[in-house]
């Protein structure tokens, strides 16, 4: 009797799929605050990423103070005055300078003693003091590479025009490879893809199966000929449509509004961000399956999505230069195989050696987490 | 079609691990139940009825014996059993954030129904369960009565055999659970559908064909319900003393060697002996040597009961009257209204849900307000308790207004809601100390606030117990204790016994009677006709206004006619309510 | 009215932590993430894998290669001997940095004084980049001091004689740890606070809370001080980590920080009590939390310095309560700074705590569902 009705049951496989998927997708629509996650934080985050955070430094508040005003000071101000790295501000003192240092009104402090044109002429030259603020160790190395070079150029140009040569020995010529003019949105909007697609895959999805758990509606999706697969199908179904809007949104704003480049093919793109929704859906959903209560489920989330992967997946911190233990952790950490495929796609090409291996531990991920998910829901309440 | 059982178990065991202890659900259960009748599963709360509904659909595995359900083996072919029957959990399975028609689509969907079969089904199901005009509404904005009729039609997409339907009628009003039982008597008859249904509501089981009772899983007692009834006969009995009020006369009966239960009816008392006496001898009884005694037809109810009480029950034992001493007696007692409610509205967008209602209720009374779901009891209930303003008129509670009342005439009241809203994750000690301390009770007063509760209502098994652990009749103790911490002098109970099984809703009412005759205010909803009877006072509501407000002899009273001379409680709210609503669409 | 205050928070903390589930989630994981992203969290190359393309056979290549042989930060991976050879290693992120001397480099350099060499830098990650190219160029400037010491040549006539102050090693651990204090102190008072208002109004316990004599006050007072006085433990725990783990020198006043925490805790739980109040489901609670803890934290200056970010942005910073603990927890620690100079940075985090806190007062009792 059974045997003869399993055909049956299978041939209205579709048809319950397709009920599944669009009460899922009913469900979506009518919670705003799902719709806010999917498309209005995403476009919140890239125009912040776009037009706000970036890492460049520029107009760096700098004290200029010279104990014993020039024409050889004036000269040496000059070059960081007309450089749009600065916003110099004059001191009197050194000890005026350092309270603004102190109060955070300037970054640095470029400080010329009063024998200096004087020194300029002996044989080992004149020192001039920089102090930077040290705190934000990243702005500090900057703003010290950018008084360098106004330094450097003071130099040529003072040495040129004296009709005497620099000596450099070693020059550096130096080529960036797909980011030829290091800029930092390049790279920050391809992973900020990355991210906003972790959160609308897990965080989306790490309720809706405690959800189902707490209401008692899975009882009744239980007792109809839908198997548990259906079930989950429905619910992966919707949440990666939707997050597959968010992905073409995202790389669109990308590439339309803030001019990344995407050097890799779409389709690949495509492909492997298809491949890293799965797995954080998977995530989601087996947060959900294992926890089967909100309360724990909504701390869970919050506690494993956002930061680890803000700050382990290589989106900001570069992964190689972490500890090994650290290296080890990260690579659980599912959005860091898609900030690497993505930074590639975006800024270097089709690279399959990059590519591929993350691709494979994506798909060995989604598998992980969605194993874990249908182990955990099996047809019973038990 | 033959009459091979549709469902049959045999020797049928489940436990369940609570905590470190397991407790066992179902324990030796076997019956076989007739294809083509409706089979009514009877049983008080944590019986056992939903784990034997969910084996029978497959969703757990027994630890012992086995089940069928339409000749196939419930645990091993379970899709094929699911593919083949009808259930609707105790929720109803409802999408609240899905409208009416795509909760039926998403059915109908799972069920595998063919398009073009659709609208006729459709069709059919709006006209069996009136949902017609509200297709297009969020199911989460039904009523609860809606949502069980939707939840019905959801289940039956697909008009399956075999029905399992667990406490469909659980916090459903009196005209709803009327249009449920027309619908399934028209399923079985017309369709030949085999119905197994749970209930807690006693009065259902008489129109079942066959019941089974349950009890901490094991079955009492099987077959037909006149016959459990027909036992009872010569045993049931109206009594009445001149004078005297039948809530005083309970007080004296309940517990009595030789009564099985007395119940408030009206202004007489039902009373139930042990053996079949003549009235004559009922005098000796306490508080009835003058009394006025007459036969009455046993109901189903009475041998329930007997059968629960025989089974020596520690729970179904009947007590004695409840321990109410150190409420605070006010010497002002008067008569002065201690709840006045004047023109009282209120607006949810366009829609008035109370619609200009006044009442008065007076120190020591038992105030009841019934009404459909939907009439605006709730809605009532809430601005009185101060938890939602008022749109227009006015309303005292103790001679305030609580929603703009200093805080310490909240103090004054004690609250109980239908959710019986604990902190599942505290333990029950836990729980009463916190009601206690947030109604500023502190040092040896809370403690023996606190021993109190836990002897009085039977919790010291379970203090430190999760509240969420508990069975639902526990819960709802828990509930009425943490309710009554602070001793109020005013409590307000929406729809206090939901759910609960009628052993629980006997005890429940004791107190409640003891606690008026204390000289504590109660204003009560409730679903359950029965209960009507035992308030003195009751207002009867229907979209938002009061139809009725007179104590329930008089109410019943105004619905006698020729061909129903004694019309019951139920019969008297029903025609009130179709009335009002003749009179509506005539305007 | 205390008794009942204390009661309330009895409660909460006993729905808190009673759950071994809960009380694990609460403890374990932010100390676990403070180790992990304390050593995740720098911008500090510490191994820069690097290519060799040396077509040159003079001595003085070979003092160059030297260098950067030498250089802790610097390991060498490949040594190619084909240009075709550089693409495919950049490609595959094998290499970050290719190192390419041309053949006459020795004999240009010492017939003409000067010679070139090439350096390719991966930019996938422009900071990264930038930093290896920085590191590069002081291989190379320390060179050529030798070069012209060694050769007598004419030195420059001014040169740059840098100090950092308040972190003279410029190790960005420091920057950025007492930052991640910031987040983790955040992310607790939103575990804690943004669910359990929405909790309560699911499980019907709510309307229970307001019918007591409790008043909407206290009732906020009763969820805010457990997130408070968690936050507080935990953020002692953390900040003991910081200093006594991974060395951060605490160099300020102890008083000043604490209060910064005391405030930003008000300001945290005030906007998760907020979110909780605004909140129908659980659901759209956590939803709510990611809504304002993910711009929280970008815009907060944790990793991209606000003053890099636009006028307009700047502006919406001033709302992020984080964005002003992270300025306290940074001077208090680098700067040894006190009360004086952080006065600018409490009072908003005060009006931010004040004001979410009234508003979500007001909300549980007027929002209606």
């Amino acid at each position: 009797m059974s045997a003869a009705q399993k055909p049956s049951l299978r041939g209205g496989g579709l048809m319950r799929l397709k009920g599944l998927v669009r009460k899922e997708f009913l469900q979506i629509v009518r919670d705003p605050s799902s719709i806010a996650i999917a498309f209005v934080m995403p476009i919140f985050l890239l125009v912040l990423f776009g037009y706000g955070v970036s890492l460049d430094a520029d107009h760096v508040p700098v004290a200029l103070v010279a104990e014993a005003p020039s024409p050889d000071t004036a000269d040496f101000f000059a070059s960081l005055e007309s450089s749009h790295y600065f916003a110099p501000l004059h001191a009197r003192t050194l000890a005026a300078a350092e309270q603004a240092l102190r109060e955070g009104r300037v970054n640095a402090i470029v400080h010329l003693r009063a024998n200096f044109a004087e020194q300029l002429r002996w044989s080992d030259g004149a020192p001039i003091q920089v102090i930077v603020n040290g705190v934000d160790a990243n702005t500090a190395r900057l703003t010290q590479g950018y008084i360098e070079g106004a330094w450097g150029n003071w130099l040529a140009r003072r040495t040129a025009s004296q009709g005497q040569e620099l000596a450099t020995p070693v020059q550096l010529e130096q080529r960036v490879w797909f980011n030829s003019e290091l800029r930092s949105r390049n790279y920050l909007v391809p992973g900020l893809v990355a991210i906003i697609m972790t959160l609308i895959g897990t965080l989306l999805t790490a309720l809706v199966m405690a959800r189902e758990w707490e209401r008692g509606t899975l009882e009744a999706l239980l007792v109809t000929p839908a198997s548990m697969t259906e079930i989950l199908l429905g619910k992966i179904i919707a949440y990666f449509v939707l997050g597959t809007g968010g992905m073409l949104l995202t790389v669109g704003l990308a590439v339309g509004l803030f001019d990344v480049p995407l050097r890799g093919a779409f389709w690949l793109l495509w492909a492997c961000a298809s491949l890293f929704l799965l797995a954080a859906l998977g995530m989601g959903l087996a947060i959900s399956a294992v926890a089967r209560n909100q309360f724990v489920a909504g701390q869970v989330a919050i506690i494993g999505t956002f930061l680890p992967a803000f700050l382990l997946s290589g989106f900001i911190f570069d992964i190689d230069s972490m500890p090994t233990v650290v290296q080890g952790i990260t690579h659980v950490i599912v959005a860091r195989y898609f900030v690497s495929i993505v930074q590639t796609l975006f800024l270097a090409g089709d690279v399959w050696s990059v590519v591929l291996p993350n691709a494979l531990a994506l798909l060995l991920m989604a598998a992980i987490f969605l194993g874990i998910t249908w182990r955990k829901s099996r047809k019973r309440l038990e | 079609m033959d009459d091979a059982p549709i469902l049959e178990a045999v020797d049928l065991a489940r436990s369940f691990a609570s905590g470190h202890q397991r407790t066992q659900a179902l324990d030796g259960v076997s019956f076989a139940i007739r294809p083509g009748v409706v089979t009514g599963l009877i049983g008080p709360d944590g019986a056992g009825k939903t784990t034997l509904m969910r084996l029978a659909a497959g969703l757990l595995v027994p630890d012992a014996g086995s089940i069928r359900a339409l000749g196939m083996d419930s645990t091993r072919e379970s899709l094929a059993v699911q593919a083949a029957l009808g259930y609707m959990p105790q929720r109803f399975g409802l999408y609240e954030d899905l409208s009416v028609q795509e909760n039926l689509d998403l059915y109908a969907d799972l069920q595998g129904v063919p398009h073009t079969a659709r609208a006729e089904r459709y069709a059919e199901l709006m006209h069996m369960t009136g949902l017609g005009p509200f297709t297009r509404r969020l199911a989460g904005r039904l009523s609860g009565g809606m949502k069980q009729k939707l939840g019905l039609a959801c289940t039956l997409v697909r008009a399956p055999r075999l029905l399992l339907l667990d406490e469909p009628t659980v916090g459903v009003d009196p005209v709803s659970r009327r249009e449920l039982w027309s619908i399934v008597d028209r399923l079985v008859k017309n369709e030949g559908m085999s119905v197994l249904l749970s209930t807690a509501y006693l009065d259902e089981a008489e129109r079942c064909q066959a019941v089974i009772l349950l009890d901490r899983g094991k079955i009492l007692d099987q077959g037909p319900p006149a016959t459990i009834s027909a036992r009872m006969t010569g045993r049931t009995w109206a009594a009445s003393v001149a004078g005297k009020r039948p809530r005083d006369l309970q007080a004296g009966l309940t517990g009595h060697p030789g009564v099985v239960d007395a119940l408030v009816q009206g202004d007489h008392v039902r009373l139930v002996t042990q053996t079949a006496d003549d009235p004559a001898q009922l005098t000796r009884l306490p508080g009835l040597q003058d009394a006025h005694i007459d036969a009455v037809p046993p109901r189903f109810e009475d041998g329930f009961i007997d059968l629960l009480h025989t089974r020596n029950d520690p729970v179904a034992a009947p007590h004695g009257v409840p321990r109410v001493d150190a409420l605070p007696q006010r010497a002002d007692v008067d008569d002065a209204p201690v709840i006045q409610v004047d023109g009282l509205r209120r607006r949810f967008g366009s829609f008035w849900a109370v619609d200009g209602i006044s009442f008065d209720v007076r120190r020591g009374e038992i105030f009841g307000l019934l009404g459909a779901n939907g009439a605006g009891k709730s809605t009532t209930f809430r601005m009185l308790c101060g938890l939602l303003p008022a749109s227009a008129g006015s309303l005292r509670v103790a001679g305030l207004d609580l929603r703009h009342a200093a805080s310490t005439a909240r103090g004054r009241i004690g609250y109980m809601s239908q959710k019986f809203s604990l902190y599942g994750n505290l333990s029950v000690a836990q729980n009463l100390d916190f009601f206690a301390s947030a109604y500023g009770l502190t040092g040896t007063r809370r403690e023996t606030r606190r021993d109190w509760a836990l002897t009085e209502f039977e919790l010291s098994p379970y203090a430190d117990r999760l509240s969420a652990d508990l069975s639902l009749g526990y819960k709802q103790r828990l509930a009425m204790a943490c309710a009554l911490m602070h001793q109020p002098e005013i409590l307000f109970l929406d729809e206090p016994t939901s759910g609960v099984d009628p052993l629980a809703r006997r005890e429940f009412w004791l107190r409640i009677n003891a606690l008026a005759r204390a000289g504590v205010t109660v204003l009560v909803t409730t679903h359950f006709m029965e209960e009507a009877e035992y308030c003195d006072r009751l207002a009867i509501m229907a979209a938002g206004r009061i139809l009725a407000m007179d104590e329930p002899a008089a109410i019943k009273a105004g619905a006698r006619t020729p061909e129903q001379p004694e019309p019951s409680m139920e019969d008297a709210f029903i025609r009130l309510v179709e009335a009002a609503d003749a009179a509506k669409e005539a305007a | 009215m205390l008794i009942r205050l204390l009661a309330l928070i009895h409660k909460e903390f006993l729905a808190l932590l009673k759950d071994p589930r809960s009380r694990m989630v609460l403890i374990v994981p932010p100390m676990i993430q403070l180790l992990v992203f304390g050593y995740a969290a720098t911008f500090d190359l510490k191994d820069i894998s690097y290519a060799l393309y040396n077509e040159d056979r003079g001595t003085a290549s070979r003092e160059l290669v030297a260098a950067f042989d030498g250089a802790p930060a610097f390991h060498r991976v490949a040594t190619l001997h084909a240009e075709g050879e550089i693409a495919p290693l950049v490609d595959k992120r094998a290499v970050l940095v290719v190192l390419r001397i041309g053949p006459r480099f020795s004999a240009d350099l010492q017939s003409r004084g000067s010679a070139p060499v090439q350096v390719i830098v991966d930019g996938r990650n422009s900071n990264t980049a930038m930093i290896a190219l920085n590191y590069v160029r002081a291989i190379v400037d320390g060179f050529n001091r030798a070069w012209i010491t060694a050769h007598g040549l004419p030195a420059p006539p001014a040169r740059l004689e840098t100090r950092a102050w308040f972190n003279p090693n410029l190790e960005s651990r420091w920057f950025f740890i007492p930052g991640i204090i910031g987040m983790l102190t955040l992310v607790t008072t939103m575990l804690v606070t943004a669910l359990t208002v929405a909790r309560e109004r699911e499980q019907g316990t709510f309307d229970q809370l307001l019918v007591t004599p409790l008043r909407p006050g206290e009732i906020l007072l009763g969820k805010a001080l457990p997130g408070f006085l968690i936050g507080m433990v935990q953020g002692t725990a953390i900040l003991l980590i910081a200093t006594l783990w991974f060395k951060v020198p605490l160099l300020g006043s102890l008083s000043a920080l604490y209060a910064g925490l005391a405030l930003f805790l008000l300001s945290g739980v005030g906007a998760g009590l907020l979110i909780s109040s605004l909140a129908v489901t659980q659901q759209q609670g956590l939803l709510g939390a990611f809504l304002f803890m993910v711009p929280a934290v970008i815009l907060s200056g944790f990793a991209t310095p606000i003053a890099n970010m636009p006028a307009f942005v700047q502006t919406i910073t001033l709302i992020d309560p984080l964005r002003y603990f992270l300025v306290i927890l940074r001077k208090v620690f680098l700067e040894g700074a006190g009360f004086d100079v952080l006065m600018g940075q409490f009072w908003p985090m005060a009006v931010i705590g004040g004001v979410s806190l009234i508003l979500a007062s007001w909300l549980f009792r007027h929002r209606l569902y």
